[in-house]
């Protein structure tokens, strides 16, 4: 075999590997989400959306749990993102070369990939056992603490982004340094920190564990935030694990809905960041 | 070597012909001639008014961390007057400007000692109000730096740091920037769209327009035109050219050319040090120093 020969030959090695496991990669994922689709479609109703989590054997929706899930989540998202955000421009704007802002960043990297299940037990000792029972406030804190350092590292890195060349002319008008970063900064990379956000928000939509030991479930309607509170992760895995069939069709339709919420606020993130700057104003 | 003296002579003559030809063709210039002819006070005709010292700046010397970036520089801007700093790259004439209006402390490791006295008054001292300093002392960069909202905002901005404006008086104190700036006619229809919509030209022109909003004593200029097309630059020059009845001007440039058209002086800076001061036509046609000549017939640099 000739030289030539033996690249080609390793090339078409290397490019048919490469294809054959990225198929593999696609087909898994497409087999998962046509399960979930096939699954979910015929569980959804409008029952879903206007009756509460059902007894085994009986009708019902998931409209307390949906409510839960938005309550939970959207508490967690208020604690977590302002947060994450100024502890994000602390980094990139103020902190720059000091020993604090490398420990920080190297601390919060390890948040971002540390078990959600352990979170959920750091919250459970501290807002569980001191306070003696399970409540939202609880769930919400744990998965504010999941969705600090995303938003701070997206916050980081965005601001990072900023020309130092626009600080300058800021600072060069008389602006005080706060004014520069909330003004000139923030306006420039505001898309980018709402999809920090956003991406947090979907990140811990799905947040299973760390609700399985702080905001429990809740079969009934409540909305109180010191009490146990239904949300669609414990639910899909209580209903799902449970053996009637029409707690696991509930459980279908609740893992399609949070997948689709997520799968949305992923395209919406996406949008908003490849949006051309010139046309922001 | 005859031959070189010969070019050398050649080009030194064209340069001349520049400097003059900038006072007698120059929009500048021209309305200088008139000026008198039409009967305007004296005081109102610049080449008649007598320099005045506006910045005086005394052994100051600069260091980028341990590096010394500038060495003992010795050097007067004179009130309403152009004075360019020409030099090779990496020669301290950035550096020179970034000490007017300390914008260099933005970064910790950067200081600077000496001297640097406006209207007698040493701006380097510690109690000096940087933002009142800076509000004084305007400055425009190389690159275009809208801020990232409308062209109205983008000279809002100034302007509301130091002052609290009823809307009316907000928008005429914007239009009379823009229309200092030759941006106005330009941008009149459509105030609020996103500076960033502009060409690079007209970004600069928002950027100048935005600095002399706060009536500014000083105008510090680095390579404003450097990142623009002729055309572009042309109309930079010819707003300097009006500016300069207003404000005192240092610019910073590449452009040899640009430095005999616009400006009034011009400093040559090499290796942080000051080769030459002198005003534009002196340095252009009869340099004093060696270095000098070297540098503007194109030897080094």
């Amino acid at each position: 075999m000739t030289r030539y020969r033996r690249r080609q030959f390793a090339n078409a090695l290397t490019l048919g590997a490469s294809v054959v496991v990225t198929a593999l990669g696609i087909v898994i994922l497409l087999s998962i989400l046509t399960t979930l689709v096939t699954y979910g479609i015929s569980a959804l109703t409008p029952a879903l959306f206007t009756e509460m989590t059902p007894p085994p054997g009986s009708a019902g929706g998931l409209l307390n749990a949906i409510v839960g899930s938005l309550l939970i989540t959207g508490i967690a998202i208020a604690i977590g993102a302002p947060v994450g955000i100024l502890a994000g421009t602390f980094l990139a704007e103020y902190g720059s070369g000091s020993r604090f802002t490398d420990i920080t960043r190297f601390v919060s990297d390890i948040l971002l990939s540390a078990p959600s299940i352990l979170i959920g037990l750091f919250v459970f000792e501290v807002a569980v056992v001191t306070v003696g029972h399970f409540s939202a406030w609880a769930g919400a804190l744990a998965l504010a603490i999941i969705a600090v350092p995303v938003v701070l590292r997206t916050t980081e890195d965005m601001l990072r982004l900023v020309p130092n060349d626009l600080r300058e002319a800021a600072a060069a008008l008389g602006a005080p340094r706060w004014k520069v970063v909330v003004m000139i900064c923030f306006r420039a990379v505001r898309a980018g920190i709402v999809t920090g956000v956003l991406l947090a928000f979907a990140r811990i939509s799905g947040e299973t564990a760390p609700l399985l030991f702080t905001a429990l479930n809740n079969q009934f309607w409540s909305t109180n935030l010191n009490a146990p509170m239904a949300n669609l992760p414990v639910v899909i895995f209580q209903f799902a694990m449970s053996p009637y069939d029409d707690w696991r069709r509930l459980a279908w339709a609740g893992a399609l809905l949070t997948t689709a919420a997520i799968l949305g606020l992923s395209i919406l993130a996406r949008a908003l960041l490849s949006t051309p700057k010139d046309t922001r104003s | 070597m005859t031959q070189e003296l010969f070019e050398t002579a050649g080009f030194l003559a064209g340069m001349a012909n520049l400097v003059r030809s900038r006072d007698a063709a120059g929009p500048a210039g021209a309305a200088r001639a008139a000026a008198p002819a039409a009967g305007v006070p004296a005081g109102e005709n610049q080449e008649a008014e007598p320099l005045v010292p506006k910045l005086q700046i005394r052994n100051l010397n600069f260091y980028y961390g341990n590096t010394l970036a500038l060495k003992s520089i010795n050097m007067t801007f004179h009130d309403r007057r152009v004075t360019a700093i020409i030099g090779p790259s990496g020669c301290g004439k950035s550096t020179l400007l970034r000490t007017i209006n300390r914008i260099y402390e933005l970064y910790p490791d950067q200081r600077a000692e000496g001297e640097i006295l406006m209207d007698g008054r040493n701006i380097l001292a510690r109690d000096v109000n940087l933002n009142h300093l800076r509000s004084r002392v305007g400055m425009v960069f190389q690159k275009p730096t809208p801020f990232p909202m409308t062209i109205f905002d983008n000279v809002a901005f100034g302007i509301q740091l130091y002052r609290k404006m009823r809307t009316a008086e907000l928008n005429e104190t914007v239009e009379a920037a823009l229309t200092k700036a030759a941006l106005w006619d330009e941008v009149k229809d459509k105030l609020r769209s996103s500076g960033f919509s502009l060409s690079g030209g007209q970004q600069q022109r928002l950027c100048i327009a935005r600095a002399i909003a706060l009536n500014p004593d000083v105008l510090l200029l680095d390579e404003p035109a450097s990142a623009l097309d002729p055309g572009s630059t042309e109309k930079i020059e010819q707003l300097i050219d009006e500016l300069q009845a207003d404000y005192t001007i240092a610019i910073v440039t590449h452009n040899l050319q640009q430095a005999a058209r616009v400006s009034d002086f011009t400093a040559l800076m090499h290796l942080g040090e000051l080769v030459e001061f002198d005003d534009t036509t002196t340095m252009f046609t009869s340099p004093k120093e060696k270095r000098t000549e070297d540098y503007i017939t194109g030897k080094y640099g």
